[in-house]
């Protein structure tokens, strides 16, 4: 099977790789998908106090086209709001790497480890208000 | 400087050796004849060239000319041998015993015949519950219908059943862990109406070598067939059909540097062993295999043999050695690599192996200069991760993992060196881009995370 050029180009120089520390209360980590499915994407945003997304990092175990998943959406999400980011879809993703039929659930791991992020964000900002002092809440991503 | 692509995906196929090639030239130009015409020289030509190849064949695996039937290759042979067999001995019995491992020709040969027997059964119950409802009964019927008169204990059914003679029973051994086939197991799967045991010389996935040796004896012991697919072992390793007591063996050219599209069926003559033809028609090959004969295919692969028996010993000491230098090289510099199924019971050019934490086609990806196969499901049409790995009992994520390595006779050590370096720096780039590998660093048990499966 031939891959498209943007996959390629992403796959060989991927965007954004790297780690987040998952403990500051400005990170939100979305971790989707599973490794007896053969792809585990792991989405990590960090957040202003103004809801922008300042940076985003990702690391991910999958083929090429869940690579180039996940580096187009670290690109696509940087210095957009939050709720810009939980806009994206899928669909956008798969069309602007030109994603064949068999790879589109690549596309919606990168989609949904975007909500994923945003709500173990959301989730440590209710915990923090909630009650002041729990800035080392757990990411509910990782079900421990 | 290697020469780019690089071919190490030889258990898929092999490249033509240019001494084939040049045996095969002349039939397919001035010799052209067919070898069943009789009453010409083109014809004798072409007969004396297939009578020749025919040796060739059988010296390879120390059987007779006489035993060898051509086909278009062994996927044919693998179904002509059981469907053949099983139509022949039907008086027999209807059962099969095959192993969980083995090539598609074979698994799915016999997944038809097991759906042909259950369809007869659904046919017979109809007809019994017809009987008993004292109407004719629809198939939509037959699950609602079969409870409501208890078919289960129904002592005509049970009679009519016995004497199904369509299809067959199968019995799918499950390998042990190296992938080498349970000799106790097997014993106790052979019942009355066993025909046909099917196992493979060696595997083309893993490339373990099966005990051919000890299942002919045990098949022998049992007054059952022994069927094996030879195609990936015959002509890497020592294989002799007399030393393994076999009835029926699945050979295949392309695999061993000779033309696609052709191969064999050898059919043991002492004692004699009889088959059921697939295909009807003009009666070549004594009736087993209607068909013009592919004579320059034939000659071609008759030649691959003659060149594999002369060089098995020395090929396969050389290619052991790049396969070990090949492991060694990507141990020194990479950790966590699992090596699929038995190193020691294995033929000399395979070598798969899981990398840990990385997606088999991501890397094939990263080293698209290097032709390889992956056991990952992203590679497959089915989106299953490799039924050879699972049947091994190897986790779906390290199936997912793995790499075969085939290395053939025109692979060199430069090639390998290349390709060792090629593997460490792509493994390392993914493994860094990898969260499994980061976690595993960080001592998190993956087993105990709670992934959203999708
Ligand atoms: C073990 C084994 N059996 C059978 C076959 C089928 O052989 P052919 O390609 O000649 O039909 C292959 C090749 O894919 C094989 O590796």
């Amino acid at each position: 099977m031939a891959y498209s050029e943007k996959v390629v180009e992403h796959y060989e120089n991927p965007r954004n790789v790297g780690t987040l520390d998952k403990n500051d209360p400005n990170v939100g980590t979305g971790l989707v998908g599973a490794p007896a499915c053969g792809d585990v994407m792991r989405l990590q945003l960090k957040i202003n106090d103004s809801g922008v997304i300042e940076d985003a990092k990702f690391k991910t175990f999958g083929c090429g086209s869940a690579i180039a998943s996940s580096s187009l959406v670290t690109e696509w999400v940087k210095g957009k709001t939050v709720d810009e980011a939980g806009t994206i879809t899928n669909q956008q993703v798969a069309k602007e790497l030109a994603l064949p039929p068999v790879k589109i659930h690549c596309s919606v791991l990168a989609e949904d480890a975007i909500k994923a992020a945003i709500a173990d964000f959301k989730a440590k900002r209710a915990a923090r208000t909630g009650q002041a002092a729990a800035p080392s809440a757990p990411s509910p991503q990782l079900h421990k | 400087m290697v020469k780019l692509p690089i071919y190490f995906d030889n258990h898929a196929t092999t490249p033509l050796d240019p001494r084939v090639l040049d045996a095969m030239l002349p039939y397919l130009k001035d010799d052209f004849g067919n070898a069943a015409s009789r009453n010409h020289v083109f014809g004798w030509k072409a007969e004396a060239a297939v009578e020749l190849a025919r040796k060739q064949v059988a010296a390879l695996i120390g059987g007779s000319d006489k035993e060898i039937v051509f086909t278009s290759g062994a996927t044919e042979s693998n179904n002509l041998a059981i469907k053949g067999a099983l139509e022949f001995y039907r008086e027999k019995g209807d059962h099969i015993i095959t192993l969980k491992t083995e090539h598609k020709a074979v698994l799915d040969t016999c997944k038809r015949l097991e759906r042909q027997r259950q369809e007869r059964i659904d046919e017979l119950k109809l007809m019994r519950l017809g009987d008993l409802a004292g109407r004719t009964v629809s198939a939509d019927e037959l699950a609602t219908l079969e409870i409501k008169h208890d078919l289960e204990h129904d002592a005509t059914l049970a009679r009519w059943v016995s004497q199904v003679k369509t299809g067959a029973r199968v019995t799918y051994l499950e390998p042990k862990k190296d992938g080498l086939v349970d000799l106790e197991q097997l014993r106790a799967a052979i019942t009355d109406h066993t025909v046909l045991v099917s196992i493979m010389l060696a595997n083309n996935e893993i490339g373990v070598v099966q005990p051919v040796e000890a299942i002919g004896a045990l098949c022998r012991e049992k007054g059952v067939l022994f069927h094996t697919d030879a195609v990936q072992g015959a002509g890497k390793i020592p294989f002799d059909v007399e030393k393994s007591k076999c009835d029926l063996v699945s050979l295949s050219a392309h695999k061993m540097y000779g033309p696609k599209g052709v191969g064999a069926l050898w059919v043991r003559r002492k004692p004699r062993v009889r088959i059921a033809p697939l295909i009807d028609g003009g009666g070549h090959e004594r009736g087993m295999r209607s068909g013009t004969l592919n004579v320059s295919g034939i000659v071609g692969f008759g030649k691959a043999c003659e060149l594999a028996k002369a060089e098995l010993a020395p090929e396969a000491a050389r290619l052991l050695g790049l396969r070990q230098r090949l492991h060694d090289g990507l141990k020194a510099k990479l950790d966590m690599l699992v090596v699929n199924g038995s190193l020691e019971h294995r033929l000399p050019g395979n070598l798969n192996i899981s990398f840990a934490y990385v997606e088999g086609e991501a890397l094939m990806m990263a080293i698209k200069d290097v032709a390889v196969s992956s056991g990952s499901a992203c590679t497959s049409a089915s989106l299953e991760p490799s039924y050879v790995l699972r049947a091994l009992g190897v986790d779906e994520d390290m199936a997912h993992s793995s790499i075969r390595f085939g290395l053939g006779r025109f692979n060199t050590v430069e090639e390998v060196d290349y390709v060792i370096d090629l593997m460490v720096r792509a493994v390392s780039k993914l493994r860094e881009m990898s969260p499994l590998y980061e976690m595993a660093k960080e001592g998190i048990d993956l087993k105990s995370v709670q992934w959203t499966a999708h």
